[in-house]
């Protein structure tokens, strides 16, 4: 929110500099996003007197002698049409910085430095200015809107500089206001802390106003809707002259970025800033059937709106009706059709207090927002409503521009506007903070901030002013003192008394630490993904559109498409990574994810979705074969002293993307836990040329029971392993493991198998392969001996006879 | 006798000269010295021939010539060994400047690191760690949390809904609901995870992580508010580090703060990281509102409580100098590897 330093001393004697009162409001928990000076980017430009003014022949210019008192005398040529001997005007002197103006001599673009120059031959020593060129406007000080030189009163001391002059010297305050004070949002709620802050008494605008005993027969206010409007005040002003508001109040708006209207405009946008209470004033003579009524909407009812805009209204929205129809949107914008004229010479003015989340909900569902709607979102104190309507007649009297009756309509649910009492244990706000305030402080502050406070004993017994809806318990009483006192004063403790416990992660949480830390000593990078992307990452995938996979959650509010659904796999994300890798010309890399996968029970989601753990695997090099991929698995696996075992898919279409020849499932204890393989040859050239990919998944949710396993120590086995080496030549198709499956369950005294040879060429048969495998049998009890092993490698032979055509090299 | 014994050795030594492989060089010495066909275990043999009379003298001067032999091969050896390694050492001469064949090393996400190095100083100090879903309702994450619907303090948050009660959760503060309403204090936990707000330009990742702390027992207080969070900036940005709390407002926290930490880059004094006021902002935090208390089940007038949240993207930026929050996302294998080891 802007806040004019000028407009605040209004209420407030400051008595420390703008910085000093930057920081004080820092303090108490008003942050000053940027304080500026009004014309900090102005320098070096005084008042001037014009003494001699000559025609430079066939051109638009003068050659002027100009009197800058104590700065001296200088040749300025001017080209301005209102250029006379005799005029004052703000001079920039060589080396001023002014604004830059477009031909247009309006638009601003950017500042410029003043230098030396010589026009038609004629040196010029500075520069006359323009209202624009010093950074004004019509309504930040009157002449300044002309196109041409601003001039200055005739008595204006020459060679001053012209800031203090022209209110330049102002300073801004750009306060940014946390949502539980909406009694800030307004010059005299800043001021009211400002106040508080420096112990200054706070000087409360004028509101007294004389009425002249008229009344509006027959007229009457009702609210139908009093949830959504519990205060609404309505008050008749007549002999309204149309005019413009004072070059005061005129600057005071234009400096909060409002534009003047006409004075009765004026003096409701006047109040909004000044009370924080939006107000509305009704040409009288619009409104039909002499009633005023609060309701909501009929179902498509039509209204259009100041700014001319049409709106189709339903019951969700709230309106002012007068006996036919409606003549505003409640809080947001009054209708055109009874809007404040030339020729207005009834006006009835209104002030009102709206709940901020209807009209929230409406000014969003209808996209229609104004100052009066963000300030009612914010939220409005019924007091402030009342403040408000009195500020506003008192100024309707004070500029002159209308005759205050006696037709006043309040409309409330009886909420008092009394103060509450609050009565709370001074140790048990103490208690919150850690400290001891001494009570001096504590009395000091809640006297300034306006809580006629009462201390007895261990009770402070306050008076909470109505517009704080705030405050209603002992920790908010603890936040006003400490804000007010200073957080600097709170001392450090360590759990002075706070019960001592055991900390740490739990064993679940440590087994996917070691899973992450197993995965970088594999040389893995983490990353971290979006938990959302596309339909389209899934269509990457040639994901089918029955697959389990397209059953995602949707965002109602994504940003992007591209964001929308929430994963049901971590894949797409990984093979996004891959592109923006090679695409960087980063040749390769071995990366993981943990992350969720989403997956409801049903769509639209009826109760939470289930979030399961995924891991994914995604290396990509120029050169990578699928057991590189593999050999991370099974790092994994050794890491927990698990067994994966793999297999071929049963189903390749279930894994679309990837190559049909270099892919498996995994499962482990027989449940099936994941995938692997190489990522298709085609996509790999469409997505990552010249680079060959490996990816898997692997659900950590299933995974998860294995991974906390307790560690036990087996004894060392006393006899010694016997190793015999078979090759066997079977058919291209017999697996590794499918042979090991068999190998093993032959013979239980076979400890390990292990592959160490793979043949096919051309001393074997076409369609086979020779695969040489070590074996080591270990007896339990005994020292095998050669006979026995011989005996274990003769039933092994022969149990693999009887599965595969078999034969040994 | 002498003689023979005398043209032994010569023999021997002439033949030793022009050897210069140890091996060859055994082989002369089992020649002389091999017990079963030596030719000085040879003449041990012959002693037998002799008269008894003679056969101690005799003896006396073999053994002489074996002792001889057996130091003179000896000697033989290690010469022609230690030549031997000179030579072999000399032929292996490797330029060690030359490439590793090393294994790779892989790096933890730098999310990942922050949250251990946090989870480690609190889990110090008696925090376990809860984990809540993504996916919230709304109840959890805004109305339980003193934030019923309208309240001005949601517009703080642009939140993304997947349905009229879910929604992605805006801040692990969800998660103090969950774990109060199923325990007891004293509670400290501390509850790391995404959190998602729909905001997307330079400074802004609609998706990011939080770390929520949160305290509840008999007589907690602002001041050991603040000395937690000494211990943990001291711990994550340097020792001389201090924290500074300002008035804040959240739903959820009364009083609330804004915590400040001194610049660890200037020492206060005024830089560009912190825009020259000595002091860089990087987390919230305040004393539990009554509110959520109640609506947990725990009674405010025996219980108080404080909570603090951080983004942990935004201490990552901060303590490794990283310049923007997309760049945790991107997964360029050239900003992972800076956080290997």
């Amino acid at each position: 929110m802007l806040v004019p330093l000028s407009w605040l001393k209004e209420y407030v004697d400051i008595n420390v500099t703008p910085q000093e009162l930057q920081t004080k409001l820092f303090d108490c928990g008003f942050e000053v996003e940027t304080l500026t000076q009004l014309g900090g980017e102005i320098d070096g430009v005084v008042v001037g007197e014009v003494t001699k003014c000559e025609p430079i022949p066939e051109t638009h210019l003068h050659v002027c002698q100009v009197n800058c008192g104590d700065k001296g005398e200088f040749q300025i040529c001017c080209g301005a049409d209102n250029v006379r001997t005799g005029g004052r005007y703000p001079v920039a002197l060589v080396n001023a910085t002014v604004y830059a103006t477009a031909k247009d001599h309006v638009t601003i673009e950017g500042t410029m430095k003043i230098k030396k120059g010589k026009l038609k031959g004629f040196e010029s020593h500075g520069m006359l200015c323009s209202g624009t060129e010093i950074g004004l406007n019509e309504d930040l000080f009157p002449g300044a809107g002309y196109n041409g030189l601003l001039e200055l009163p005739a008595d204006t001391p020459l060679g001053a500089d012209i800031k203090p002059i022209t209110g330049l010297d102002d300073w801004m305050y750009d306060i940014s206001i946390t949502a539980n004070r909406p009694d800030c949002q307004s010059m005299l709620g800043i001021a009211r802390e400002v106040a508080a802050t420096l112990g200054q008494p706070l000087k409360m605008p004028a509101t007294d106003y004389k009425t002249d005993g008229s009344k509006l027969d027959g007229f009457t206010v009702s609210v139908e809707a009093q949830d959504l409007c519990p205060r609404y005040q309505a008050h008749y002003v007549k002999n309204i002259k149309i005019g413009e508001a004072p070059a005061w109040m005129r600057r005071r708006l234009a400096l909060v970025g409002i534009r003047s209207i006409s004075n009765i405009v004026d003096i409701t946008n006047y109040v909004l800033k000044e009370i924080g209470q939006p107000m509305h004033a009704f040409d009288l003579r619009d409104l039909e059937g002499k009633q005023i009524v609060v309701r909501r909407a009929k179902q498509d009812e039509p209204i259009v709106t100041l700014d001319e805009k049409e709106f189709k209204l339903n019951p969700a929205n709230l309106v002012i009706c007068d006996g036919k129809k409606p003549v505003a949107l409640a809080g947001i914008m009054g209708g055109l059709n009874s809007e404040i004229k030339e020729d207005t010479a009834d006006v009835l003015f209104e002030a009102a207090k709206f709940a901020r989340d209807n009209v929230r909900r409406t000014a969003r569902a209808l996209g229609q927002h104004s100052d009066s709607s963000s300030r009612f979102e914010k939220g409005v104190d019924e007091y402030a409503t009342e403040l408000g309507m009195k500020r506003a007649l008192h100024l309707i009297e004070e500029l002159g521009c209308g005759t205050v009756t006696d037709a006043a309509f309040a409309v409330t649910t009886g909420n008092s506007l009394e103060r509450r009492k609050l009565t709370v244990s001074i140790a048990k706000v103490m208690s919150l903070l850690g400290i001891e305030i001494p009570q001096a402080d504590v009395l000091r502050i809640m006297q300034n901030l306006d809580f006629n406070p009462v201390i007895d004993g261990d009770s402070l017994s306050i008076e909470i002013p109505p517009y704080r809806e705030d405050i209603e318990n002992a920790p908010d009483i603890a936040e006003e003192l400490i804000r007010m006192y200073g957080y600097d004063h709170i001392q450090p403790t360590f759990l002075a008394q706070a019960s001592v416990t055991s900390g740490g992660r739990n064993p679940q949480q440590n087994a996917l630490m070691k899973l992450k830390n197993t995965l970088c000593g594999q040389g893995l990078y983490e990353t971290v993904h979006y938990s959302f992307f596309s339909p389209k990452d899934l269509d990457m995938l040639r994901i089918a559109e029955d697959a389990k996979e397209r059953k995602a959650i949707r965002i109602l509010n994504p940003i992007s498409e591209d964001l929308s659904i929430m994963r049901t796999m971590l894949a797409p994300s990984m093979v996004n990574a891959m592109i923006r890798n090679v695409r960087r010309g980063n040749d390769a890399g071995r990366l993981f994810e943990v992350a969720k996968l989403f997956l409801p029970e049903e769509l639209p989601l009826t109760k939470e979705p289930e979030e399961r753990e995924s891991l994914c695997i995604g290396l990509f090099d120029s050169k990578l074969s699928f057991f590189d991929g593999k050999a991370v698995l099974e790092a994994v696996a050794d890491a927990f002293r698990l067994e994966f075992t793999y297999k071929k898919p049963e189903d390749a279409a279930k894994y679309p993307f990837l190559h049909p020849g270099m892919s498996a499932v995994v499962s482990l204890d027989g449940k099936e836990i994941g995938w692997l393989g190489m990522l298709a040859h085609d996509l790999t050239d469409s997505l990552i040329p010249e680079h060959a990919a490996f990816l898997a998944e692997l659900d950590l949710t299933a995974l998860r029971p294995y991974l906390t396993k307790e560690l036990r120590f087996a004894a060392l086995p006393k006899f010694p392993v016997v190793q015999r080496d078979i090759a066997l030549l079977v058919n291209t198709d017999v697996t590794c493991g499918e042979l090991e499956a068999v190998m093993k369950s032959a013979c239980k005294s076979l400890d390990r198998v292990q592959l160490f040879d793979v043949y096919r060429g051309e001393q074997i048969a076409a369609g086979k392969q020779s695969l040489a495998f070590s074996l080591f049998f270990r007896g339990d009890d005994h020292a095998f001996t050669d006979e026995e092993v011989d005996q274990f490698v003769a039933k092994i032979l022969k149990n693999l006879g009887k599965q595969f055509e078999i034969a040994q090299r | 006798m002498d003689e023979q014994i005398k043209a032994m050795q010569a023999e021997i030594e002439a033949a030793a000269a022009s050897i210069t492989d140890s091996k060859e060089m055994y082989l002369l010495r089992k020649q002389y010295l091999d017990n079963k066909t030596g030719k000085i275990s040879a003449l041990m043999k012959n002693m037998r021939d002799l008269p008894p009379e003679e056969r101690p003298a005799f003896g006396k001067v073999v053994n002489v010539l074996k002792d001889w032999a057996l130091n003179f091969f000896t000697e033989q050896d290690a010469r022609l060994k230690a030549a031997e390694l000179a030579q072999k050492n000399a032929a292996e001469q490797i330029d060690v400047t030359m490439p590793a064949s090393k294994h790779f090393c892989g790096a933890l996400h730098p999310q990942t690191l922050i949250a251990n190095e946090l989870i480690d100083i609190f889990a110090g100090m008696g925090f376990t760690i809860f984990e809540g879903p993504e996916i919230e309702n709304d109840y959890y994450n805004f109305t339980a949390l003193n934030t019923p619907k309208d309240h001005p303090a949601r517009d703080m948050q642009d939140t993304f809904y997947v349905s009229e009660e879910f929604l992605l959760r805006t801040q692990t503060s969800a998660g103090q609901i969950r774990v109060m309403e199923n325990a007891q204090p004293p509670i400290k936990i501390l509850s790391p995870g995404k959190v998602f707000r729909s905001d997307d330009d330079a400074t802004h990742s609609p998706m990011f992580s939080q770390m929520e702390g949160l305290v509840v027992d008999k007589g907690i207080t602002l001041c050991d508010l603040q000395g937690m969070l000494d211990v943990f900036a001291q711990n994550i940005f340097g020792e001389n580090v201090k924290t500074r709390l300002r008035p804040s407002y959240f739903p959820f926290t009364e009083p609330s703060v804004e915590v400040d930490v001194s610049c660890f880059a200037c020492g206060g004094k005024g830089c560009r990281l912190c825009k020259d006021t000595g002091w860089i902002e990087v987390l919230g935090a305040g004393m539990v509102n009554r509110h959520v208390l109640e609506n947990c089940g725990l009674d405010p007038d025996v219980y108080t409580g404080f909570a603090f949240g951080m983004g942990i993207e935004r201490i990552a930026m901060l303590k490794y100098g990283i310049p923007n929050i997309k760049m945790l996302f991107e997964s360029d294998v050239r900003v992972l590897e800076q956080f290997r080891g």
